[in-house]
């Protein structure tokens, strides 16, 4: 049909401009063109790899898109809201929250009515908790509440008074946080998932929780007095375990000294009258021989060491006839 | 093909330019998942109200549509001041969760969200108020009675005797109470009520003041218990050092003295046994051994010629 060896310039540019058609259709097409380019958000969109797209179409939900990059039908047809579902978000409660901070007009007076809190006991302390939630049903999330954040605020701070409400002053301090965290997640979510809010609690915690500031001082003094008690209790103790072990050894002590007596004593009586059962066999042989013996032996010991010695005649009645006998010999 | 190009181009154009008249002239609508609507011809309501989402058709200038939320949605009441049966004046400050279920009603009750907060500010505060105040604080504040059960297995627990007194409504109830209360009122304003709940309780400040006051005496007194149970528990061990400690050495003098007592007897026995059979022969050495002691340097002996000593000295036989 066309033959391109024959064609001119002129000709391919005329065959081209009856191709368009003139005028309208060119202008046209520009004009889509344009339109589509600029408004390329409203035909495509995109969803990160943590979301998931909630597809409506005129305003009747259809369906959940993927991640990625998708088409979609534009100019209020279609609306895509991608919402997080991986990501854990968290909420704080009691004073000096970031967000109420940054929030105007929240006074200290507010911060104060947020983290003080009524106990079992009927006593007042000053709780701090967060929780971690996420997205477990976008759908519900979307179109089942309205101000989803206030239901997750507000039934967090109904579900943590109404357990700090039923422990004691002390447990709440010390003993029975992780109890409370626990029942607080399983009501909240109870009470959440009536609600069919579409979210999941991952956690509530309790952080700081304290007597206010002007009852602080007489918390603190128990606890001292505790200690206290603690010490006087192990110095007592400690004493005790200075002097018993001692007073039990210096008893074993005396017990021991009585028996060396004993042992001595025995052994001396022992030895003495085997010596004397020997002389006695001796003596028992030649009886008058051993008494002489022995007698005469004494004397023999006994009166150099005497001073003086007077020897005196029993028949002499009178004043003695004395004879001197003394050391050195006589003396005439 | 470029003639179909063309035709497809210009059908999509019409068709778009067709759907936008309908739609500026009000014969199409769209619902939304999150909203609910009455169609009102002449500022009369027509027909229910639409609660499915989706594209709608209606009469175009002459029918309107009033949109409605059809979500769960919250109202937060301002905290009230309120005095419980025990006559303690507390702040109540609750929440609750409403939907509009008939939107029909609605509108021709209330009209719009701001009339039904006042109404159900009425509603659900005269609720409130009528269960806080025919109930004790404790039955505010506590849900259930387990503190009790905590003092009576002894713990530590340091509590006044009237937080201790046995609930039979808790907290809970007491907010079923409020829900089943309000709820009955709203349905012809074609409001569901579906939840109350009681999101804070706090002492007004002067009572607040006392109950610090409290918080203090308790701790002090705790204190001071402990103070003298560690005096008390130190005195008690100082004594018991004291006591086995005389324990100790009065047993070990007992049997010190039972000792040494035995052995004099025993070496008494045996000195005895010896001496006796010969009680003679034993004094007689016996003062022989008295003599080598006593006579010393400083003694005088006085002898009689008749002694042993000179009987060789008078005569040798």
């Amino acid at each position: 049909m066309m033959n391109w060896k024959d064609v001119k310039p002129d000709d391919i540019i005329d065959m081209g401009r009856k191709k368009i058609g003139d005028g309208w259709g060119r202008i046209i097409l520009v004009v889509i063109t344009v339109f589509l380019l600029v408004n390329l958000k409203e035909l495509i969109y995109s969803i990160g790899p943590d979301e998931v797209g909630v597809v409506q179409r005129f305003g009747r939900y259809i369906r959940l898109s993927e991640p990625g990059l998708h088409v979609k039908i534009p100019f209020g047809v279609e609306k895509v809201t991608p919402i997080k579902v991986e990501k854990i978000l968290k909420e704080e409660f009691g004073a000096a929250s970031l967000r109420s901070i940054g929030r105007s007009g929240y006074s200290t007076r507010q911060h104060l009515e947020e983290s003080l809190m009524l106990t079992g006991d009927l006593n007042i302390l000053d709780v701090r908790w967060i929780v971690q939630y996420k997205i477990k049903d976008p759908v519900a999330f979307l179109f089942n509440t309205r101000n989803q954040m206030d239901n997750i605020r507000d039934i967090s701070e109904v579900v943590m008074r109404r357990f700090v409400g039923d422990y004691s002053v002390d447990e709440v301090l010390t003993t029975k946080r992780e109890e409370i965290d626990d029942f607080a997640q399983q009501e909240m979510q109870k009470i959440l998932d009536y609600y069919k809010i579409g979210i999941q609690i991952v956690t509530v915690k309790l952080l700081d929780v304290n007597p206010p500031e002007k009852v602080k001082p007489a918390f603190n003094e128990v606890n001292e007095a505790k200690q206290e008690k603690e010490k006087l209790i192990n110095q007592a103790w400690e004493a005790y375990n200075k002097v018993i072990p001692r007073a039990r050894g210096e008893a074993e002590k005396v017990i021991r000294e009585a028996e060396g007596y004993r042992l001595d004593k025995v052994n001396r009586a022992k030895g003495e009258s085997e010596r004397f059962l020997a002389t006695l066999s001796e003596y028992k042989k030649v009886p008058e021989i051993t008494r002489k013996r022995l007698y005469l032996e004494t004397l023999m010991e006994i009166l150099p060491k005497a001073k003086e010695k007077y020897v005196i005649d029993p028949r002499q009645s009178s004043i003695l006839p004395l004879l001197n006998i003394r050391e050195g010999g006589l003396t005439q | 093909m470029k003639n179909t190009l063309i035709t497809v181009t210009k059908v999509l154009i019409a068709a778009g330019l067709i759907i936008l008249v309908f739609f500026a002239s009000g014969a199409l609508y769209i619902v939304d998942e999150t909203k609910q609507a009455v169609i009102t011809q002449f500022g009369k309501p027509i027909g229910d109200s639409v609660t499915e989402a989706g594209l709608k058709i209606k009469l175009p200038f002459i029918q309107d549509a009033h949109y409605f939320e059809k979500r769960l949605l919250d109202w937060d009441g301002d905290p009230n001041q309120i005095p419980t049966k025990d006559k303690k004046y507390i702040w109540v400050d609750t929440t609750a969760r409403w939907r509009i279920v008939d939107a029909l009603k609605f509108l021709q009750s209330v009209g719009n969200e701001i009339g039904a907060q006042s109404r159900l500010d009425d509603i659900i505060n005269s609720a409130t108020r009528d269960a806080v105040t025919s109930h004790l604080l404790v039955e505010a504040v506590r849900n259930t009675n387990r503190i009790l059960e905590r003092k009576q297995e002894g713990e530590d627990v340091i509590v006044s005797e009237e937080a201790l007194e046995r609930i039979d409504v808790g907290r809970e109830q007491l907010t079923r109470t409020i829900l089943e209360k309000a709820k009955p009122l709203s349905p012809r304003y074609g409001i569901e009520i579906v939840d109350v709940r009681i999101k804070r309780i706090n002492y007004v400040d002067d009572v607040r003041e006392k109950v610090y006051d409290r918080m203090i005496a308790e701790r002090k007194r705790a204190a001071e218990k402990y103070r003298s149970e560690g005096e008390g528990k130190s005195a008690e061990i100082e004594g018991q050092v004291a006591k086995e400690l005389k324990l100790i050495t009065s047993e070990a003098y007992r049997q010190a003295q039972g000792i040494v007592g035995k052995a004099d007897a025993e070496a008494i026995g045996i000195y005895a046994s010896a001496y006796n059979q010969e009680p003679e022969f034993y004094s007689f050495l016996k003062t022989l051994e008295t003599y080598r002691q006593t006579i010393d340097n400083k003694s005088t002996i006085i002898l009689t010629t008749d002694s042993e000593y000179y009987k060789y000295l008078k005569e040798l036989k």
